[in-house]
């Protein structure tokens, strides 16, 4: 037989992010040029680079646009509740510390509603790669103002523009301790996919911020245009600056975005650190919690 | 004995909970009958006055609470006075001698030990709940003197059974000569 | 002997851990031994966030973990506490969480979450005073109706309610097999005075033990349906990390796990997480009932109080009052048919709680006039006098 796909067979037909998304669950309810799928599918591609077991990878979502997300892939998924995707991810990776736990949610559910969990689960350095996509506005009730909107952006609880300071992400995911912290927008596929790939073989908080176009709400509430409109912003006003002082990375309302790698360093993680402790105190007297959880199994 | 109900109380640090919890064990694991004993909880309960309560039953303690001690083990002087006016009319007072100076009704009895001075003879003056407990456990028989020993051992950190058998065989004694010198016939001196 | 709602299941129970098992007779209180109860129930992972009457669960927990090869983590707060559990229990780990009432209202999310998702939690809520901070040390038991209905829209749940540091960690064990075999949050409805009371606490060797694992379906991947029910009405689980990429939402969905955003998903789905448990309540629902036959009045109680409310049946007793009892073990399901069953040949019922009246709703609510329901409430901070329980017994006899 051919080697060659041919023409009109399913196979030709199948995408390759197919073997990562649930295709029965497709169209996705997001907006067209929204950036949340340009991410998801980057996800996708550095899954299958990274070369992991899918099965032992599991996707933990919030509520929001971007909480929709662990509705879509194809590995255990979970979409909880309105800000509790870290505590909830913590739970996963700590009933089974084997499972490979990614945190996919929105900048008003991670950090609006969930900043407290988010702080501490970085503290802890829990063992979670988490992907924000920041797209300043909360898309899913219709455009209200986030805690990332920018200085003066629009948004319908504040129509005159926002007087709110935002939130620096990587700067407030590194001084709580972030390990691994990097930015980049939905236009970067590549160096996304790149970053995805590498952070997925990493151990500890990993934090990865996407800027996306919210096409339907921030685009429109601001007169930016499309969401290719923002997309050629982004091409036009991104700047790469690796190991740059997270302190330098505020973004105004359309103003240049500095992306990159910022931190990417080694801690014991919370598994690590308890681990390590509980050896060093307790010795030979010291049980430790299974790679495969705590489960307790039945006579089958 | 129908129910019987005791409060201790000191000042925090003086081991309230232990010697409380040693009677309780005593009379519900080793006695085989049935204690209930409560803890107060925190400054915002009581303030610096430590204290926890027992009730004890042949059967099963349907109401937890402390109303009216028949003993009353007070280790400070704020305890006893915080607690005295509850005590039973015929109630027993067992106090560390040289920490409370109590008054009591005609009708009640008060029996003093001078605790942390035995402890501090012992050499260690933490041990001086132990000595109080002695006492108590010979002073009231409530508990069978072979199951208070039970307990204790079972309730002390490990290697420290010794020290604390030994405080509280002092206490004990110093109850027994107590007794002896107070008991109807004995020679007044 | 095997509990009722095992012998009622069907399913096979296995032989505790002894790992988590510390056998023997102790002296503890109701907090330990609840704590005690969840090692061997076979619990090992918890997640909490200290609150008063309830941190010497943890405490205990958190010093003996080490030892069973389970993992305590002290979250940020309540609603961190419970969404871990949650998340936990889905890798087959038996979870469990523990707070007082200002934390339990907080819990009532992700509670609800679990409700959904059809998680097995364990939820201990040892009730003190309040509303709000209310009393922090001292006894309540006003969160009994937030416990059936504390998170929104509408769920069956199970609540267990000890009377003794005994039955905290008897009960505990049977919350553990119950969340197994409903996939429900059980609530264990302790209060102060029993997480707080030291009493003897007998603790059988592990292999007295029985406990109910984690039921995963022997299905394939590839047929299984995650919220596909039999006639149980209880779906056959599936845990993280086994190959089977399911998907769980918080959202209204189809047997596929996937959201379905429709009047007839949500009819389906609702209906069956609310009839999981009232059609199986025969099977769960446990009362204790003394004397209940030719009783002219019954007292039904619960926890603590129905200890002092002993005191004052055996007061009005002895002075000439038919009275019996009705001892609420399992408070939700309500044993609702018993209750109509007794309306119809006793006068009254009298219900003493630590509370301006919730379960008695729920007596006058099933007594349905047939019977006087007489509360006989109390504020918090301390139990009833039991005097006032043999006048309200003598009143309601007359």
């Amino acid at each position: 037989m051919s080697p060659l796909i041919q023409l009109g067979t399913p196979e030709a037909r199948e995408h390759p992010i197919t073997p990562y998304i649930r295709m029965d669950r497709m169209p996705h309810i997001w907006c067209p040029t929204c950036g949340i799928g340009t991410v998801l599918k980057c996800y996708g591609t550095a899954l299958g680079r990274s070369k992991l077991d899918l099965d032992k990878v599991s996707v933990v979502s919030g509520i929001g646009c971007t909480g929709r997300v662990a509705g879509y892939v194809k590995m255990d998924s979970f979409h909880s509740t309105h800000g509790r995707a870290l505590p909830f991810a913590t739970g996963l990776k700590l009933g089974r510390p084997e499972l490979n736990v990614t945190v996919f949610s929105g900048d008003g559910d991670l950090i609006g509603i969930g900043g407290n969990h988010f702080i501490h689960a970085a503290r802890r350095n829990m063992d979670l790669l988490v992907i924000l996509v920041n797209n300043f506005i909360y898309g899913m009730t219709g455009g209200q103002n986030a805690p990332t909107t920018p200085l003066t952006a629009r948004s319908s609880t504040m129509p005159l523009g926002n007087f709110e300071r935002p939130f620096n992400l990587p700067h407030l995911a590194v001084t709580c301790g972030a390990t691994y912290v990097a930015r980049w927008t939905s236009m970067h596929t590549a160096q996304m996919t790149r970053t995805f790939t590498e952070a997925l073989k990493r151990k500890g908080f990993r934090f990865i911020e996407v800027i996306a176009p919210c096409s339907t709400l921030y685009a429109r509430l601001n007169k930016l245009g499309t969401g290719l409109d923002l997309m050629t912003y982004y091409r036009d006003n991104f700047e790469i600056r690796n190991k740059a002082d997270t302190r330098e990375l505020d973004l105004d309302f359309q103003s240049k975005i500095i992306c990159g790698k910022f931190v990417d360093e080694e801690r014991p993680t919370f598994l690590e650190a308890m681990e390590a402790h509980y050896r060093d105190a307790l010795g030979d007297q010291y049980v430790p919690m299974p790679p495969e959880g705590g489960m307790l199994h039945g006579q089958d | 004995m129908d129910r019987t109900e005791v409060r201790v109380t000191g000042y925090g640090g003086q081991g309230v909970v232990l010697i409380s919890t040693v009677i309780g064990r005593a009379w519900a694991v080793h006695a085989g009958k049935h204690a209930a004993m409560i803890q107060s909880f925190g400054p915002e309960a009581r303030g610096s006055a430590c204290s926890a309560t027992l009730a004890m039953s042949e059967t099963e303690v349907l109401y937890p609470y402390v109303r009216h001690p028949d003993v009353l083990v007070a280790m400070s002087a704020e305890g006893f006075e915080l607690y005295k006016d509850e005590l039973k009319d015929e109630g027993v007072v067992v106090y560390e001698a040289n920490l409370v100076h109590p008054v009591v009704k005609p009708t009640q009895r008060a029996y003093g030990i001078p605790s942390t001075q035995l402890a501090e003879a012992l050499g260690r003056v933490l041990v001086q709940n132990v000595v109080m407990l002695g006492f108590f456990s010979a002073i009231t028989k409530l508990v069978p003197m072979e199951a208070m020993r039970e307990a204790l051992r079972h309730s002390v950190p490990a290697g420290t059974e010794e020290l604390n058998m030994k405080a509280f065989e002092k206490g004990r004694e110093y109850a027994e000569k107590l007794l002896a010198e107070h008991a109807p016939g004995a020679a007044k001196t | 002997m095997r509990a009722h709602y095992l012998e009622a299941s069907g399913v096979r129970p296995v032989p505790a851990d002894p790992r988590g098992v510390l056998a023997g007779t102790h002296y503890l209180d109701g907090d330990f031994a609840c704590g005690e109860g969840a090692m061997a129930a076979g619990c090992r992972f918890v997640a909490g966030y200290p609150i008063t009457p309830s941190t010497e669960i943890v405490e205990r927990i958190g010093r003996r973990f080490p030892f069973v090869g389970g993992i305590f983590i002290q979250m940020e707060d309540e609603l961190a506490s419970m969404a871990a559990v949650v998340g936990g229990s889905w890798t087959g780990t038996k979870c469990m969480t523990v707070t007082s009432g200002p934390g339990f209202s907080l819990m009532m999310e992700n509670i609800g979450l679990a409700a959904m998702m059809e998680t097995p939690v364990v939820v201990v809520d040892v009730q003190r005073a309040g509303p709000s901070t209310g009393l922090p040390t001292m006894v309540g038991q006003g969160d009994m109706m937030q416990a059936r209905w504390g998170s929104h829209g509408d769920y069956g749940v199970i609540a267990l309610s000890p009377r003794s540091p005994q039955e905290a960690f008897d009960l505990t064990i049977d919350a553990f097999n119950l969340a197994e075999l409903y996939r429900v949050p059980v609530l264990m409805m302790m209060d102060e005075c029993v997480g707080h009371m030291t009493e003897k606490v007998v603790i059988p060797p592990a292999d007295q033990i029985e406990i109910v694992p984690r039921r995963l379906t022997k299905q394939s991947p590839a047929e299984y349906l995650p919220y596909r029910a039999d006639e149980s009405l209880v779906p056959e689980m599936i845990r993280a990390g086994d190959g089977y990429r399911f998907h769980t939402t918080g959202l209204t969905h189809d047997e596929r796990g996937y959201p379905t955003m429709t009047v007839e998903a949500q009819q389906v789905l609702v209906r069956r997480l609310v009839d999981k448990i009232q059609k199986n309540a025969h099977k769960i629902i446990r009362v204790e009932e003394d004397q209940t036959a030719g009783a002219d009045v019954v007292v039904v109680s619960y926890g603590i109080t129905s200890r002092v409310a002993q005191l004052g049946v055996e007061m009005a007793r002895e002075r000439g009052a038919r009275v019996g009892t009705l001892r609420l073990v399992v408070c939700w399901p309500f044993p609702e048919a018993r209750i109509r069953e007794l309306a119809r040949v006793v006068k009254a019922f009298v219900v003493p709680e630590i509370n301006f009246g919730q379960m008695s709703l729920e007596v006058e609510r099933c007594a349905a006039g047939r019977a006087i329901t007489t509360g006989v409430p109390h504020a918090g901070g301390g139990v009833h006098d039991p005097e006032e329980i043999c006048r309200a017994i003598l009143e309601a006899a007359r």
